[in-house]
Order: structure tokens, then sequence, then C-alpha cells
């Protein structure tokens, strides 16, 4: 909580303004209410028209200003907001940037950014409507309770506890008869929905087994199950509905009750009597809003706490006290380097070296270990056993973001923002120029492409621009690779997930960009391996075989096994 | 606001709307009785100096009604949401029946199919419509009026100002509702896409690191923020005041109406009773009409639902299974040897047919391949046979048996489907292989899984067969989804077998150990292929190149070989070695 409202903390000017103007709407209101009683309170007694000129004044303040606070309070409460949502933003990137990809990378990364995102979300409202309901309920309570006992103090006492027992008491008790069936409302829903979509996405395959109408009776006994549970709450609600009122109505005919000997007593003046009812019903709008805040609140909290458990986690790689400058060599020396995520290693005593402008492919089944090298060689991950050497020192001496300057990298899953195509390649060089751009898109093969887009560089890419194939995606990453100019080409199963055509099509662009720099080049298929200097092929962790292609095949051994499966077709 | 459809929808819950609008009704007459009690107690404690001993039946009165009134406010809401729960069930019923009904042409269709998952949100919108919304369009409907109906009598001044203003309350809803709705969208779009473009940063930050940005981004994350903010907060100055005018205009008349009657007061031309009755009244005179404006959001969020799944309802279903059902069903178990007499089909919104006048043979127990560029037809030719879509023109016969006078329901149980890309359910391991028979024991699953090669991986599973599998368990790549596919097959194993390929090269070993287990499968039945794999294309008893949706060419691998046309080309393109 502390740490939640921290994000408030620079802000504070602002926000002791907006609960200023939030109380001043309500005072407006209670003062409109207060002074037309005595207004008319005291024309009934015929005065003279001065006696009644200040409260006609007052009538006409209160009738126009409470609307232009709550204009004023608006603006003020919803400017906060935004600012508070981007510090929100620039905190958690900044606390999540040390993490990626390392620590968000667990099974469900897809659902943990999803979270994350509705977490974020959820904290949008903070402000404007959880914080200050209650900032302004408590200046109202305190304003009214002080204006009541002055007039009379069991006046004062008998406001205080029923703007307390509708904002403390009914707020307490919503929330208490709200919090479980609350929590079995979400699952519920979400077993719902997650229902409702296998239906539809996977109503091909519920068609062509039959089961189109067990499903359909399986939604209806979820819908029943999620309906059951909206109902119990929406009888809470009609209750905490309920007692709102009847506190409040019991609240003005307590004052009522409390007023009437004093005004018969003469402590009090008569006109006075439509004063202290009519302001008291005004009051009660403080406190309306209160369990709804409550309900908030208590959302924001988990999301708060789900955020700072994301966030508070430690890097996986920790930056060396004390840096090496940047590297000047490109020489890549991998010396008995093992390496494990958890329990089993993954990498088993790897050594081998790239020196300068060689090429050296690491092939391998799927779980080999081909992409932990990678993740490794870029420290997203830290190595604890063997050595890396870059220029001759020790990998993890440079800062990280030093090393990663050295590779230029193609991956699998080449993302691409949701800009356009220019801000894709610029991330790679910012200072690119559009001649350089279009050189390097024609470089990979793009060229044709780029001039039938309508827009050009200047296309949206992703959900609202163009629709990108896999093969172009990849070339585009292959571009960004080349913006980057770094001496290592490292191209981590950069063909995976395309058919066999626009593979090999690739595969022919990515030996052509990367003549003349060192390559490492890790894949499960064996396609154009005949240009690589070495390859290594990686069982389990472990480098069981290495050599040239054709020295490869001639040893008869798992190079020659999968390469002979992949080539059945022409074999047989 | 008022939705005919809409309001049409809640007759199946016409008691408790009845109930709704009862209670709501009595509240706001109760409102007014509270108002006019109060008035006559300080009438007669100020100006006729009674004690609280004479004015006590009158308080008990006050007390009656409020218990009253607040029992009218629970009455209100708990009605009032059993409507909301009856017309959910009823549409969501109607919806997953219209979407079957639909079929998968529908709901794979990339625009159409997102409308169908959103559907389930849309009954949700519903919700608000009918619990908020509806309950307080009563309210603002019956406690102004009432409050008019006995002002007038009272006091004509005071009625023509509540007379005047009232109109101008919904007048300012409504322009809320076309220019400031229009604007306060705009903020939610623009919030949606702040968020929109932090949540893209999120995902790529790994691509920021690889390409050096990722600390330069904080920065850039930032200037958006403050440019959201002060875009936003300029159409929130405008907006906001169509909501100041209407706060404006209902304080406003209501100190009008308190100096007015003060100074008649003060003239003797009116009495203090009827004077603090009004003055008592003003606020709840405007007071439901304010708060319509407050769900005036939910109320069109849910018509807005509503006319999206009304949309949906009225869509035509694909396969009429009223036509099949009338006719009398075939033998028992058909022939497996179809012939497709010119068949045509073209998808809904497109221009050209993706079969057009098809005509081939499938023998019985025999393989046949199917080859071509994607769009040739191959997919539609599986959705023909698995009865997703019936064509347009031209006939496909089973034996001698049209296939339209198979029921669908019917027809699928010979049908064994191996789809590209299978879809898998958020449900156990165990629930997406039973899918194919729903009374299968564990033994049974395990042998189907041995024989799809999916045991090992079975096996690495936490919970065995128990594993959840989709989103919130265990990932399943690939390769692995396909041999749940495989397993599913075996586990129904139906006379004819429907086999869709994947296209994407995998592992060579995985690939392999796939290609064993499809011919395990395909050993003693009918077969169709959708081939992508070159030892499939030529193990097949028979070839059919598509192009156009049409058969271009057809044979054995060696008579295709020989005639060196379409099919060599095609084979260039599929094995590209």
């Amino acid at each position: 909580m502390l740490r939640l409202l921290s994000f408030l903390r620079p802000y504070w000017s602002q926000v002791l303004l907006s609960v200023l103007l939030g109380a001043l709407t309500i005072a407006a209101s209670i003062g409109l209410m207060s002074t037309s009683a005595w207004l008319i309170s005291m024309a009934a007694l015929h005065p003279s028209v001065a006696d009644l000129g200040v409260s006609v004044v007052g009538v006409r303040f209160f009738g126009i200003s409470r609307a232009l606070f709550r204009y004023a309070e608006r603006l003020v409460s919803h400017s906060l907001t935004f600012r508070v949502l981007a510090r929100l933003h620039v905190w958690f990137y900044q606390a999540i940037e040390p993490l990626a990809p390392a620590r968000l990378t667990s099974v469900r990364s897809g659902d943990l950014l999803n979270r994350v995102m509705a977490d974020v979300e959820t904290l949008d409202n903070l402000y404007v409507r959880v914080l200050a309901p209650p900032l302004v309920a408590v200046v109202i309570i305190l304003g009214m309770g002080i204006f009541m006992g002055l007039i009379a103090p069991q006046l004062g006492i008998a406001i205080v506890g029923f703007l307390l027992a509708v904002g403390l008491g009914l707020t307490l008790l919503s929330l208490r008869l709200n919090r479980a069936p609350g929590q079995i409302l979400v699952n519920q829903r979400a077993r719902l929905r997650a229902d409702w979509v296998d239906a539809v996405q996977g109503l091909p395959d519920l068609l062509a087994f039959g089961q189109e109408k067990v499903w359909e009776r399986r939604i209806q006994a979820r819908a029943a199950d999620f309906s059951a549970t909206q109902t119990r709450m929406a009888h809470f609600g009609a209750a905490q509905s309920a007692l709102n009122s009847l506190l409040t109505g019991l609240g003005v005919l307590t004052m009522l009750v409390l007023a009437i000997p004093l005004v018969a007593s003469g402590q009090l003046h008569g006109v006075m009597l439509a004063v202290v009812v009519l302001g008291s019903m005004a009051a009660f709008e403080a406190v309306q809003n209160l369990p709804q805040a409550a309900q908030l609140l208590e959302a924001n909290l988990q999301s708060a706490r789900r955020l700072f458990a994301v966030a508070d986690q430690p890097p996986a790689v920790a930056e060396p006290l004390t840096a090496l400058a940047r590297p000047l060599g490109a020489e890549l020396s991998i010396r008995n380097l093992s390496f494990s995520y958890g329990e089993s290693p993954v990498l088993r005593g790897l050594s081998f070296d790239l020196p300068a402008g060689r090429k050296i492919a690491i092939v391998g089944p799927s779980g080999a270990g081909k992409s932990t090298l990678a993740n490794v060689l870029l420290r997203f991950w830290d190595y604890a056993e063997g050595e890396i050497l870059l220029d001759g020192q020790a990998l993890r001496a440079y800062r990280a973001v030093d090393a990663r300057r050295m590779f230029s990298v193609v991956t699998q899953n080449t993302y691409l923002f949701n800009a356009s195509l220019r801000e894709n390649l610029q991330l790679a060089r910012p200072a690119a120029s559009s001649a350089e751009l279009e050189r390097v898109c024609r470089q990979v093969e793009l060229g044709a492409w780029l001039t039938t887009l309508p827009q050009g560089l200047e296309t949206l890419v992703g959900e609202r621009g163009a629709q990108i194939s896999g093969g172009e995606r990849q070339r585009l990453a292959i571009a960004r690779a080349l913006l980057k100019d770094a001496p290592i080409f490292l191209f981590d199963e950069p063909t995976a997930n395309l058919d066999p055509a626009t593979e090999r099509r690739l595969v022919e662009t990515l030996h052509t960009v990367s003549a003349g720099k060192s390559l490492l080049w890790s894949t499960h298929r064996l396609v154009g391996l005949e240009r690589m200097d070495e390859i290594l092929v990686l069982e389990a962790g472990r480098i069981v075989e290495r050599g040239a292609h054709a020295a490869l095949l001639a040893q008869n051994g798992l190079y020659a096994r999968l390469w002979n499966l992949q080539n059945r077709a022409l074999t047989e | 606001m008022f939705s005919r459809p809409l309001f049409s929808l809640a007759r199946s819950a016409r008691m408790a709307l009845t109930l709704t609008i009862l209670s709501n009704f009595l509240t706001g007459l109760l409102t007014i009785s509270q108002a006019w009690l109060l008035a006559q107690v300080i009438n007669a404690v100020f100006l006729r100096g009674q004690t609280l001993t004479q004015v006590a039946p009158l308080l008990w009165g006050l007390l009656a009604i409020v218990i009253f009134r607040a029992a009218f406010i629970f009455g209100s809401e708990v009605n009032a949401n059993r409507v909301a729960q009856t017309v959910k069930t009823e549409m969501r019923s109607r919806l997953v029946t219209h979407l079957q009904a639909l079929g998968p042409a529908f709901t794979q269709n990339e625009r159409t199919g997102e409308l169908a998952t959103a559907a389930l949100e849309g009954v949700e919108a519903l919700e608000a419509y009918f619990s908020q919304y509806l309950p307080q369009v009563v309210l603002a409907a019956s406690i102004p009026l009432s409050v008019l109906l006995i002002v007038f009598p009272i006091d004509l001044l005071t009625g023509i100002v509540f007379l005047l203003t009232a109109p101008l309350v919904p007048f300012f809803m409504i322009l809320i509702g076309k220019s400031g709705e229009a604007l306060t969208g705009r903020q939610f779009a623009m919030l949606g896409r702040l968020s929109a473009h932090f949540f893209d940063v999120l995902q790529g930050i790994t691509t920021l690191k690889i390409l050096g940005q990722a600390k330069s981004q904080a920065q850039v994350i930032e200037q958006i923020g403050e440019r959201y903010r002060q875009v936003t907060m300029q159409v929130l100055r405008v907006t906001f005041l169509s909501a100041l005018a209407l706060e404006l205009l209902t304080t406003l008349s209501t100190a009008i109406v308190a100096v007015e009657i003060g100074f008649r007061l003060l003239y003797a031309r009116m009495d203090f009773l009827p004077a603090l009755f009004i003055l008592v009244l003003a606020p709840d005179f405007y007071l439901p009409l304010r708060q319509l404006g407050l769900k005036y959001h939910a109320g069109m969020n849910g018509v807005t639902a509503a006319g999206r799944i009304f949309q949906i309802l009225a869509m035509g279903a694909e396969v009429d299974t009223g036509k099949t059902d009338k006719i009398a069903k075939p033998a028992n178990r058909p022939t497996f040897d179809f012939r497709f007499l010119s068949v045509s089909y073209t998808y809904p919104g497109r221009d050209t047919p993706a079969l057009n006048g098809l005509t081939c043979h499938l023998p019985a127990g025999q393989r046949t391949a199917l080859v071509g560029a994607s769009g040739a037809g191959k997919s539609t030719l599986a959705s023909l046979l698995l009865r997703f879509i019936e064509p347009a023109s031209g006939q496909i016969l089973v034996g001698e048996t049209p296939l339209a006078q198979i029921p669908p329901e019917e027809w699928r149980q010979f049908v064994a489907w191996v789809p590209q890309n299978p879809y898998l359910f958020q449900d156990t391991l165990a629930a997406n292989l039973r899918l194919a028979r729903p009374d299968a024991a564990e033994s049974d699953l395990v042998t189907a899984c041995e024989q799809a090669g999916l045991m090992e991986f079975v096996a690495g599973l936490p919970q065995s067969f128990e594993t959840p599998l989709g989103e919130r368990g265990a990932l399943i790549s690939g390769g692995q989804a396909q041999r749940v596919a495989l397993a599913r097959a075996f586990l129904k194993n139906a006379p004819f077998l429907l086999l869709d390929e994947p296209t994407s090269s995998l592992d060579p070993a995985l690939e392999a150990a796939l290609e064993a287990a499809v011919q395990k499968l395909l050993a003693g039945r009918t077969a169709l292929i959708i081939a992508h794999r070159l030892a499939t294309i030529y193990q097949a008893d028979q070839i059919l190149v598509l192009d156009a949706g049409q058969v271009v060419e057809s044979g054995t691998h060696a008579e295709l070989l020989a005639k060196n046309g379409r099919y060599v080309r095609q084979l260039a393109v599929v094995s590209d070695q």
C-alpha cells in the first residue's frame, strides 16, 4: 500500500488540490440545500428583503459553483491519473528490463505478460476511483461534524455516526460479503470464457467428433454456475443498496428527532430546523460510492502485489562491478562450457573457437541445447562452469550491452513492433537514412516486396498494418541484423516454422549476407551446411561429432543419420 | 435507448421485469411521500410550535416510509438481476446453437470468428443494460413525472420551471451521447493505444535488447505517456463541458426555485408547507435523470452488444440439417467410394470459386493424395467431406447415396479427421483425447498414444493423462499436437480417414516418427490426404493435382512423372530439392 502510494508522491500538490475540489463540490451541494432551507424558512417569517439578501446570493453562488468545482476536479484528477500511469509504465519497464528474457520466459510467458498488462490497467483508476473518494469523504464527515456540532453537540455526533455507518460500516460489510463469491466469480468467468473460446475455435474438431451437443450442455452448466454466483452477489448488492437507503433515511430522521426538542425548548432557532434536515440529506452524497471504491482498492492492491512480485526478482545476469572497455576484436572462444536452467544440465563441456570470419553450424535434434548457447552468448543467462572468451577476455567481464553489441542476431521468433517498417528497421540503426534502409531491403530480397506496399517504408506492421508472411518477417530480421552490422552473425533456427521452399530461399540469403563475417548458425534442418567451415553436432548438450559436411557424412554417425532421414525422399 | 429487440428478450422474464418496474415506481412514490411528511413535520414544529410528542405520528409514518423504501429498493435490484440472468442464459444458449449451425466456415474465418468469440462478452454487456440501465430508465420516467403531477396543482410557477428544465436534462444527455460519448470513446481508444504501445514494447523487449535499444525505451515510454496525457486532456476539457452544463442546469434550477419561492413566501403569496415540500423535492426531481446519464454508457453498451449478437443470429446456417433429416436414413454403413460430380463452391464474400466444377473419384480402400498450391481448393474439398459446407452446385456420391442425404452428425461418425492444426481444448490431455471416444478407458488412451508415438511425451507429463493442456497447462509443440490428432484418429477408429499434413518443416527425426504413425493409421482404411510430404505423395495409390478448384492431373506417381506436366512442377515446389 505504501509502496503504491509512493507513485503519487511527486504529485502530492495535485492530489491535495483534487481532494479539495472534490470536497468543495459536495460542500457546495450541502451549502445549496442549507442556504435554500434557511432562505425559505426565514422568508416564512416575513422579514425585510435585506435580511434575505445574503442567503439569496449564497443560494445562487452554491448553485453555480458546484458544477464548476466538479468540472475543475475532473480535469485535475484525470490529468493526475495520466501522470501516475505514465510513471507506472516507466517504473515497470525499468524494473523488468534487466529481467528480460530470462525471468520472463517461463512456460507461460504469454500469460504472464497478459496478466501484467491487466494489472497495470487495473492501477489506472488507482487515484480517481480508489483514493480520492475516501479522502473527500473524510473531509466532508469532519466538516459536517463541526458544522452540526456547533449547532448542538448531539447533532454533530449523530451525523458523524450515520455518515460513518454508511461510509465505513457498510463498506466493510460489503467487502466482507463479496470477497469469497468475488473470487469464485473470477474463476467461473475464466472457465466459462475458456470453454466458449474452445467451443468457437475448436468447432471443427467438435463437429468432426460429434461432440458439439456435449459441449453445448457443458457451456450451459458452466453458465448456470456463473449465473448462480452472480445472483448471490446481486443479492448482496441489493441488500447494500437497501441498507444504504435505510441508514440515510434513519440518519435524516434522527437529526429531525434530535432537533425538534431543541427548537421546542428554544435552544435552536426554528429557522435552523430545515437547515439541519436538508443539509444532512445532502451530506450523504459523500459516502455513497465508498463500498465501490473499497472493492476497487482491493483489486488494486492485488494487482500491485503481483506487479511487485514480478519486478522484485533478481536479474539472471549480474553486471560486473568494474566492467572492461568495449571489446574490439570478435574472436570468440568457448572453453568447457556447461549450463543448466535448473536441475538437469542443458550444455555439457562445450568447447570450440570462432575466430574472425569462420563459419560454424550447430546442429542437432530439438532440445539439444542449441538455443541455450545463443542465450548464454547474448548474456540473457549467466554461465556457471567453463568460460567464454570474447576478444581474449571473459564475456562476463564486459557490460552485457557491450557484449551484445558484437552480435547481429536472427532468431526463429522475429518480433515486429506495431509501428512502421522504417521504425522497425531503424531500431537496429537509429540514424539509418531511407536510402540505406532501401539498400538493405534489396540486399535481403525485399526490394520488390517493398515497392508493392503503397506506403513503402511507412507501412504499418502488425495488428493495424500490413499482413507479413513468415518469410518476409525473417527477411526483415536479417535486414535488422545487417543494419546493426556487428562482427559476429548469430542465427538461431532462423528458418524454423517455414515451409521447405521458403526455407531454401531464405538459407541462400542468409549465406549471402553473412559472407565475410564470423557466423554461428544453429539449426535442426540440415540445409545448406556444405558451405560451413565446421559443423558441431549437439546431442543432449554435448558435442558428439564435429567436422565439415563431407567428413561428417563419411563418419556415418548421428549427422549422417539425420541427413538421411531428412533426404529420404531422394535416396529411396 | 429502448431497443426493441432487447426489450423483446426480456419477454421470458416478464414477471420479474414487471416486479422491477413496479418496485421502482413505488420507490418513487415513497420518495415523494417522504418529502411531504418531512415538510409537514418541519412546518408543524417551526411555525406551529408543536412538540416531539405532537409530531410523533408523523415521525412514525416517516420511519415506515424509510423502511418500505429500503425494501422496495431491495426488491427492485433482486428482480432486475433475475431479468438479466434469464436474458443472458437464453442468449447464450441461442448463440451456441446458432454458432454450431453456422459451422466452421463461420467460426474459422478470421473476421467472423472474432465476432463469435466476442459474443460472450456481448452477452455479459447485456447484464448492465438489464440490471442497471433499464431500472434507471423506469425511475427517470416515473419520479419526475409524478413530481410534476403533484407540483403543478400546488405551485404553478415551480411546475413550469421543472417542466422547462427537465427536457433539457435529456437534451444534454443526448449531447453527451452524440458528441461527448464519441470524445470519451476517443479517450478510451487513446488509453487503449497507450496500453497497446506499452504491451508491444514489453513483448518485444528481447528484440530491443538484442538491438541495443532496451535502455533508451524508458524515455520513449515516458514521452509517449506525456504526449497522450496532453492530447487526451485537450479532448477531456471539451468532453466534460457537457457534464458541466448538465450539472449546472440541475443545481442552478434548484437555486432558482429556492429563490423564487423564497420571495413569494416573503410577500405572503405562498405558504411555508408547500414551499418546503417543493424544495425537498427539487433534488429528487433531477437526481434520477442525472443518474440515467451516468448509466447511459452501460445502456449503450448493451444496445451495441445486442446489435452484434442479433447480427450473428440473423446469419443463415451453412448446412441445413432440417432438410436432410426428412430424408430416409441410408443403409447402416455406406461404401466409401466417393464420386465428385462437377462440384462447385464459393466462400461467402469471395468472387472466385474455391471449387469450380470439380469432378473426381476416390476409390474405396485406396489412398488418394491431393497436391496443389495453397488456394487450389484442397481444404475446401476436405470441408465438403466433413460436411462443414455444402456444394453450391454438383453432387457428391458415397457409393450410390448422395452425401447430402445423410444427416451430417451421422456421416461424421464414419470419418476420422487429422487436421493440420488440431485444436487443443483447455482441459486435460485425457479429455482432449476422449473427444474422439468419450467412453474410452485409460488403457485405450495408452494404446492410442503408443500407436501415435505420444507415449514418451505422456510419460514426461507431471500428471500423465490428467495434465491440463493449453494456456494454463503444459505447452504442446506443433509436432506433439499432430500426434494428439493422430491418437484421436486411432481412438475413433473410423473407416474413412481425412488427413491434412502440416506444411512447416519439422526436425527430421520427429518427422520420421510421425510418418511411421501415419502409415499405421492408414492401414486398412480409405483415405484422402492433403499432402505436403514427398514420402506421403508417392506412396499414394492415386494422386490428384488440383489447380484453381479443378483436378488438372491424376494418376500414380510414376504415371504423373512420365507426363512431366503440372505434377512435376508442383513437386518441385513441395520438395525444392
